[in-house]
Parts: structure tokens; sequence; C-alpha cells
């Protein structure tokens, strides 16, 4: 069975540890600006959101890509960047109706949670339990995805 | 049955090249079903197809002498950053042998839907089960005296950019006539090979139909700043020989009186679906092929897909023909589940670009310039090249355009394409624009 990322919000506490371990597994150094996982902040609620690629099965990136730089890692399902055949046309950053492949500028690129090849620096990282890593079918990614397959190219196949 | 028509092969340094056998044999062949055109559409159908038809015979037809590849990584290689097998759409040896898609080159000339066959250019005729047209579109040439040319390209084809690769050398003298989405993509690969570039728009500002005013002319500004001059409302009225100039073998006339000499012409003016090879198919045809939410045609063993498709736009009754990237893969897949036999209904085409100019990145969703009844939110900072309008129709978002920022922009379709209530937070993002993704977390994913 594949894992998936399943994050609570209620459980975050803002602290970040997430975005600090995902920027070192990835680019090697202490830069929150450079994480694939984000905290946002909702300060008048004091609610904090980590948020992430759900790795979509019908990964809009995927389809969009011109060059067939993003593929479906066949152990862990994560939807991967080869980074020498990205081009960095961007246009996946604007099919992914998540807004979790972004362009990064210094190196020409996109890129995107990869679940650490399944082993999630994140996961480790969360002192709260906000963040776990267990099997697709227990999280509320379901529901993510659920609204994913209402929305976006219409990739809706009929009951 | 071999060699009625060219087989293309996807391998690494053997990019399939050389004349076509089109001409030779006239053995008849039939497929379950046959893919028109091997670009985004065709090669993203074809795929669909396989995945939920392990068994049905598939052809892959490309209309041009090369393996498979995206329009939109030309200028990739224009500026060589990538080789040509970089503009491939796939990469592993046998990618098309390995799905049993029989990936083939051959140009369709006509349909004959009532004994579903088609024709091929050469003689060859092929019998379907189902039909997926694919064919795109071609560039259009202005009705502009002097067009035909040495020295005068478009940027369409592989073949075209070999051309432009030999012309546009370190300081030769080019003129990109057209300012729009693709030319600005173009130009951004001229700048970068160190042209001479002078670029002719004849809207009043650049990419008209993807920014407004104040976004097209951070656009401009940047370019100006970047040494590249961009003529806004001006038009190239001529193009005549320049003889006793081995370089500069052109001069293009503008309608401002100047003469520019050029020793390249780069023609980008708009595009136009493919729909030559559709007389006497009694195809309902417009602007594109025109198809409903399954992507079908009028004929119902028939579907058409990407820049060749006039299809349903996700807002409003009009079809629409969007000669883009995404709808092109979105309409592939579609098309293909519902020729397997898997009902899919298309939600319609989102109009979508980004846009590096310089390293100045767009982007524009939807109804960008809004819509009847509808209101906005704005914030612009001409400093520092950073602007946002969102437009709202009602309690929901229906259109973005930004410029300078790239993290998260998807959010932007996510909110368009969902119809997401945006309650109190649409009073929130015209306080502050830039807080999209806070609200798509706040309005999306509760
Ligand atoms: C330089 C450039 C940059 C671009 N950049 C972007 C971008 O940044 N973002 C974006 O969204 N879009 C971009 N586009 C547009 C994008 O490339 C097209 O929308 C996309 O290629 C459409 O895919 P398609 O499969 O419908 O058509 P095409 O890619 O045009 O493929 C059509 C296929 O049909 C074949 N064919 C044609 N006629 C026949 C025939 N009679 N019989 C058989 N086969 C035939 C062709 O050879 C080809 O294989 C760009 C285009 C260009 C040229």
């Amino acid at each position: 069975m594949q894992k998936t990322l399943n994050i609570i919000p209620e459980k975050c506490t803002g602290c970040a540890q997430c975005e600090i371990a995902c920027s070192i597994e990835h680019v090697g150094m202490f830069s929150p600006s450079k994480s694939r996982i984000k905290v946002f902040k909702f300060p008048d609620e004091g609610r904090f959101v980590a948020y992430t690629c759900t790795q979509c099965s019908e990964a809009w990136c995927q389809r969009a890509c011109p060059t067939g730089a993003i593929s479906a890692n066949a152990e862990t399902g994560a939807k991967e960047v080869c980074e020498p055949t990205c081009v960095g046309c961007k246009v996946c950053t604007i099919a992914c109706p998540f807004g979790t492949i972004n362009y990064v500028s210094e190196r020409g690129k996109v890129t995107k949670c990869d679940l650490c090849g399944g082993d999630p620096a994140c996961v480790k990282a969360c002192p709260t339990g906000a963040i776990t890593f267990i099997d697709a079918d227990a999280t509320g990614y379901d529901r993510m995805k659920a609204w994913a397959a209402q929305t976006g190219g219409g990739a809706q196949p009929e009951a | 049955m071999t060699g009625f028509i060219k087989k293309v092969f996807c391998r690494k340094g053997k990019t399939a090249s050389g004349p076509s056998d089109t001409n030779r044999g006239t053995s008849d062949q039939s497929y379950k079903y046959v893919v028109a055109g091997a670009g985004p559409a065709g090669v993203t159908a074809a795929e669909t197809l396989r995945q939920n038809d392990p068994d049905g015979s598939i052809l892959l037809l490309g209309g041009e002498p090369e393996a498979p590849y995206s329009r939109m990584a030309i200028p990739y290689l224009l500026v060589g950053s990538i080789e040509e097998e970089g503009t491939h759409i796939r990469h592993q040896d046998g990618h098309y042998e390995n799905l049993k898609i029989d990936c083939r080159q051959g140009r369709v000339s006509q349909v004959n839907p009532a004994s579903k066959t088609l024709l091929l250019e050469g003689g060859n005729r092929i019998g379907y089960d189902k039909l997926c047209l694919a064919t795109g579109a071609h560039p259009i040439k202005p009705p502009i005296p002097g067009l035909d040319q040495e020295g005068i390209l478009h940027c369409w084809t592989l073949e075209d950019a070999r051309k432009i690769i030999e012309l546009a050398h370190e300081g030769a003298d080019v003129v990109l006539m057209g300012a729009g989405f693709i030319g600005c993509i173009i130009l951004e690969a001229l700048a970068l090979r160190k042209v001479n570039l002078t670029v002719i728009e004849m809207g009043d500002r650049m990419v008209p139909r993807m920014l407004d005013p104040v976004a097209g002319n951070m656009l401009k500004s940047w370019c100006a700043n970047k040494g590249v001059t961009v003529h806004t409302a001006t038009k190239i009225t001529k193009v005549e020989p320049h003889p006793g100039d081995a370089e500069d073998t052109l001069l293009v006339d503008l309608d401002n009186g100047k003469q520019i000499p050029a020793h390249l012409l780069v023609v980008a003016a708009g595009v136009k679906s493919n729909l030559g090879y559709l007389d006497g198919a009694g195809l309902e045809i417009d602007q594109g092929i025109l198809v409903d939410e399954r992507l079908q045609t009028s004929d119902e063993n028939i579907y058409a897909i990407g820049d060749v498709a006039q299809a349903p736009a996700f807002e409003g009754e009009d079809k629409v023909v969007h000669a883009i990237q995404t709808t092109a893969t979105d309409h592939g897949r579609i098309a293909a589940l519902n020729m397997s036999g898997i009902a899919a209904r298309y939600n319609g085409s989102l109009a979508m670009n980004v846009l590096d100019t310089l390293g100045l990145i767009s982007v524009s969703f939807g109804e960008w310039n809004g819509v009847e009844g509808g209101d906005n939110a704005v914030s612009v900072d001409r400093e520092n090249n950073r602007y946002i309008r969102l437009e709202f129709s009602g309690g929901r978002l229906v259109g973005a355009q930004s410029v300078g920022r790239t993290d998260q922009v998807g959010v932007l379709r996510g909110l368009i394409e969902g119809r997401v209530p945006l309650g109190d937070w649409k009073e929130k993002l015209k306080k502050n624009p830039h807080l999209v993704m806070d609200a798509y977390l706040a309005c999306a994913q509760r």
C-alpha cells in the first residue's frame, strides 16, 4: 500500500520545523523559503496550515508537461520532476490547481514534494504529529482528491 | 504488415528523419483507434487510450518527419539549453512500441466518415473505428507584401527552429513581427541568442490578449531596460529585398515611415486551426472543428482535440479554440476516455498562460479582463514590477493576472475552476489581492 502525507491543521503550531527539514533535505541548507512544504498562518483565527502536494493520481502537472519531465515514482507514487528534462517553461505551475509545484528562478526549474523517496523529512521533524505518513486510503487527502476530481480539466469520468 | 507509412522511432540520438515512405505501397490497414497528429494533444490521447483499452490497436500519425515533440519546448532549443531530443514529448527508448502504439509519419489529406476511412498524402487509405483529430494549428501569414522571401520564417516547427538557429547569430539584425503570447516567448529566446532585436507589435501593448495595459506596459519597460526595443502600435507595411547588403538582405518597412534592415524576420502573428484536409468530410466547422463536452464532433466516431478543436469554454456558452498546451492535454485525456467507452464530461477550457519575459514572469487566467457586472481587486507596485489583478463575479473568482509572482500561482486556477465561494475572503482580497493562497486554503481546503 502506498503511503501519503496526512496533515492535520488542528495539531500544527506553526513552528516551521517541517520547512527547515525540507530545505535541509533538498537543498542542503537551512532555508524555509526553499521548502516544498509551506506553513500558512491565519493570525486572526490562531490557525496554522502546513501544505504541500497531494501526489494526485491524475496529476495536472504531469499531464501538462510538454517534455514528459514529471513522472510517478513506481514505489512511492510521488510525482517527481526529472530536472535534466525540465525546460523550466512553468506550464505545470499554472496547471496544478493546488499551487504545489513552483518555479525556482535561480535554477530555472520547477520543484515539488517528492516524499523524500519514501521517508519524508517533514514527518520526522514535526514535533506535534501534525504531519504523518500513513496508508493512502486513511487520509483526509481523499477529500482533496475528490475536490480535485470535480475541478481542473474537468477530468471527471461519469458514474 | 509493415512499411506502408514511415515508422517513427523514439530513440535518443536517432530522431526519425529523411523522406517519408507514404508514396510507396497502397496497402490498406485498419485500426481500432487512429489519432491524427502527434503533438501534446495526440500523444496524451494515444496514451490515455492505451491506459483504458489494453488491447485495441492504436495508430498515432505525425505530420512532420520527427519523433513526437512539443512546440512549447522550441524556445529552449533556440537558446541552447536543450538539444532537439529535449523537445520530445517522451524520452524512454521504445516508449510507443512498449505501449503498442503504432507511431508513424503520415499526413491526412482526406477524411471519409461514411466509410470510416482516411486518406493519407501519398495515397494510403486507413480504416478506423474511432478517429481523433489532433492536427493542431499553423501560423498565420498576414497579407503583407514581401513575406515570401528568404530570411523570413515562422517559429512553429522544429524545422523552423533549425533555420532560425542558422540565421540568428550573435549580433544579427533580427525583426520580430508580433508581441503576442507566442511572440513574447520567441522574443526572449532571440534576445538570449544576443541578436540585435527589434520587435514590432501592432496592438497598443505587449500580449494584449493575455494582460491588461498596466501589466503589458510593465513588460514593455522591462524589455527596454534589458535592451530590447518593442515598438507597439506599429505596423509592418512591406518587406523589400535589400540589394547590395549580403548580411541584411531584407528591408522591413514600418507604417511610421522607418525602414529596418534585417538578416532575419520572424513572423508571430497568430495561429489558425489546420482544417484544410476536412473539405468534403461534412464535419461541423467554425474557427476550429466544433466538438461537444465529450470532445466529439458532429460525427459520432470522430473526436477533435487541442489547437484544431473548437470546444466548450469554462465560462460562457460560446465554443472556443484555446491554442494552449494545457487545453491540448486536457482535451486529449477526456476525448480518449470517451473513445474507449468511459463517459467523461469536460468542464470547458480555461485560458491560462505563463510567460517569462527576460526574467519577468507574468501569468493570466480565465476572464482576466473582467466580466459584466463583476468587480475586481488590484495592487500595483511599478517600482518593483509587481502587479496582481483579480476579477470576481459575485462571490467567486473568474479571472486573474499577475506580474512578478511565481509562488502558488496554480491556486488561481483552483479557485476559478473550483468555483470556490469566497465568502468574507472576497473583502480581504480586495484589501490585499496578494493573499490568494490564504484565501484558497481558507475557502477551498476546509
Ligand atoms: C514557440 C512556441 C511556444 C509556445 N509556448 C507555449 C506556452 O508557453 N504555453 C502554452 O500553453 N502553449 C504554448 N505554445 C502553443 C502550444 O505549443 C500548442 O497549443 C500545442 O502544441 C497544441 O498541441 P496540439 O497537439 O493540439 O497541436 P500541435 O502541437 O501543433 O501538433 C499537431 C500535430 O499534428 C500534425 N499534423 C498537422 N497536420 C496534419 C495532417 N494533415 N495529418 C496528420 N498530422 C498532421 C503535426 O505534424 C503535429 O504532429 C507554443 C507554441 C510555439 C510554437
